[in-house]
């Protein structure tokens, strides 16, 4: 079966899982990110410049707590954006393609040091997508990669600079993040395929 | 996950989750067939279409490779342009082929120059034609998708869209709108097409024409029937009656070129009886918007000074004819070559088998 971005991805309804734990709470997910919005602080030398650009869907908020976390920190406000990869994806199947969300760059990436935010990092033609879409728009001095989760199984040269938690998966397992301001909860759960 | 989308209603939703697909059509042949959540899609992803129209860098790599050929047998400037806009902005290849200096003039059918393109590689066929039901004729027979640019008097699925996207862009809803069409209903693909987004969408649908210039079936036929989807529209001559309270007034082009047939007795009466003039259209909605899908017979069915008035926004119609187009490609064009490769498998399978 091939690999694509879907298996990354939510597909479960957060209610029936049968086969499935929990790797991150709420707590812990508060815990990454804090770690991350530092990380992010220590690198690029108190935020200067900075522009957080979520993956729609669940990069953007996650791209929005980070933003907040590091206001909280430095008192600097962070300008946060959302880039949609639809029209750049190499690994769209099976004929329907996903419906588009607004692609939101609201400042000049010219220059700017950007941190693409994403859920999981999986085979990294996402995020391959998302720089292509990101270099449309401009040429940042530099483009760095948050992930809450990275689950393994790369199939481009592509590694992330902050993570949340690495997740050493299967490919039979799938990893689902879920965002209190999309699913109503904050969590991230392995759930394994072909047991429900 | 279509259960979900369904439950909400017209509402769009601007996010959800994020796997949520589109229905992957393989034809554009009029909007009877589109399901209303599959409006919304259109209608969604041509909001995302937008934003790369005000990019700097107009051009995105999404059907890079695939060849879209536009075939127009009548006349057109906008919607021939917008769809070759469109297909360039997506990195498609697009040829366009007129009926007039190709092929055509030396008598090819168009089953068979559809299937030279075909043959060819077209990935997407646009086609326009004077004939009712050709792009459907298309449809049945090629491998190719196929979008109708507008058929006879039949349907103008792209246009009706542009509309519904417009409409919906400025008012936030298109439910519960009162909707008036007023003109050449007779030979309007745009008001066909129109009416089943419309009603799809639950506007409240007003036509208004010279009795001459209404179909006979909308005045006593299948539509009068209960349950029919056009059972609701309702038949207003007066233009006065039909402007009070609208939200949207849709004028359509008096089609000058099938004026032989005795219609209207003048023009003049015409512009008179039902034209669009400052005075009438102040009995709308102060917040009415005014549209026609061009092109337009100023001083005919429209007065000059509403046509590029505060209420107009058919120059929008004609950016947002390009987002739509754009919208649609995006849906439709992956299904074309992985089925044709699976076709080819088919194909060549017994062949290897008897080889061996």
């Amino acid at each position: 079966m091939p690999k694509s971005r879907q298996q990354g991805r939510a597909q479960v309804p957060p209610t029936d899982d049968v086969d499935s734990s929990v790797v991150l709470d709420t707590e812990a997910i508060r815990r990454a990110l804090t770690r991350i919005a530092h990380e992010i602080l220590e690198h690029t030398g108190g935020g200067e410049g900075v522009v957080l650009i979520g993956l729609h869907t669940r990069g953007v908020p996650l791209a929005r707590r980070l933003s907040s976390f590091i206001q909280e920190f430095e008192g600097e406000e962070t300008k946060v954006g959302a880039v949609d990869i639809g029209l750049y994806r190499d690994d769209v199947s099976g004929g329907a393609r996903p419906l588009m969300r607004r692609t939101d760059i609201p400042m000049n990436i010219e220059g700017q040091r950007v941190v693409l935010v994403d859920d999981v990092l999986y085979t990294g033609r996402s995020i391959r997508a998302a720089m292509d879409a990101l270099t449309d728009f401009g040429r940042p001095r530099e483009i760095q990669l948050a992930a809450l989760v990275d689950r393994g199984h790369r199939e481009l040269p592509i590694r992330p600079d902050y993570v949340g938690k690495n997740i050493p998966t299967s490919i039979y397992e799938e990893v689902v993040v879920r965002m209190t301001e999309i699913d109503g909860k904050d969590e991230v759960v392995i759930v394994r395929k072909g047991v429900a | 996950m279509a259960s979900n989308r369904s439950a909400n209603g017209s509402k769009l939703r601007q996010s959800g989750p994020s796997d949520e697909r589109g229905s992957g059509r393989r034809n554009v042949l009029d909007l009877d067939d589109f399901s209303l959540q599959e409006i919304e899609e259109v209608l969604r992803n041509t909001e995302g279409m937008k934003e790369v129209l005000h990019r700097d860098i107009k051009k995105v790599p999404t059907l890079r490779g695939k060849t879209i050929v536009t075939m127009f047998y009548e006349a057109s400037t906008r919607t021939r342009v917008s769809f070759e806009q469109a297909g360039k902005i997506l990195s498609a290849d697009v040829i366009n082929v007129s009926g007039s200096g190709s092929s055509v003039d030396k008598g090819e059918s168009l089953y068979n120059t559809a299937l030279t393109l075909q043959a060819m590689n077209a990935d997407i066929i646009v086609v326009r034609h004077g004939h009712s039901g050709a792009p459907h004729f298309l449809a049945r027979h090629l491998d190719a998708c196929v979008i109708n640019a507008g058929d006879g008097a039949h349907a103008h699925p792209t246009q009706a869209l542009l509309d519904l996207h417009t409409i919906w862009s400025h008012k936030g809803r298109v439910d519960g709108l009162k909707v008036v069409i007023v003109g050449d209903i007779l030979y309007s693909r745009v008001a066909r097409s129109n009416l089943w987004g419309l009603t799809k969408m639950g506007a409240e649908v007003v036509l208004c024409a010279p009795p001459t210039l209404i179909p006979a079936d909308f005045v006593n036929g299948y539509r009068t029937m209960a349950g029919h989807p056009f059972a609701s529209v309702r038949i207003e001559m007066d233009v006065e009656k039909a402007l009070e309270g609208a939200d949207v007034v849709m004028t359509l082009r008096l089609q000058l070129e099938r004026q032989q047939a005795g219609h209207l007795p003048t023009l003049r009466e015409y512009s008179r009886l039902w034209g669009i003039t400052p005075r009438r259209l102040d009995l709308a909605k102060p917040d009415v918007m005014v549209m026609h899908p061009g092109p337009m017979n100023e001083g005919i069915e429209i007065d000059p000074e509403v046509a590029h008035g505060a209420s107009s926004v058919i120059e929008e119609q004609v950016t947002n004819g390009v987002a739509v187009r754009m919208a649609l490609l995006y849906g439709l064009s992956t299904p074309v070559r992985e089925s044709r490769q699976e076709r080819q498998a088919v194909a060549e399978a017994p062949v290897l088998a008897a080889r061996r």
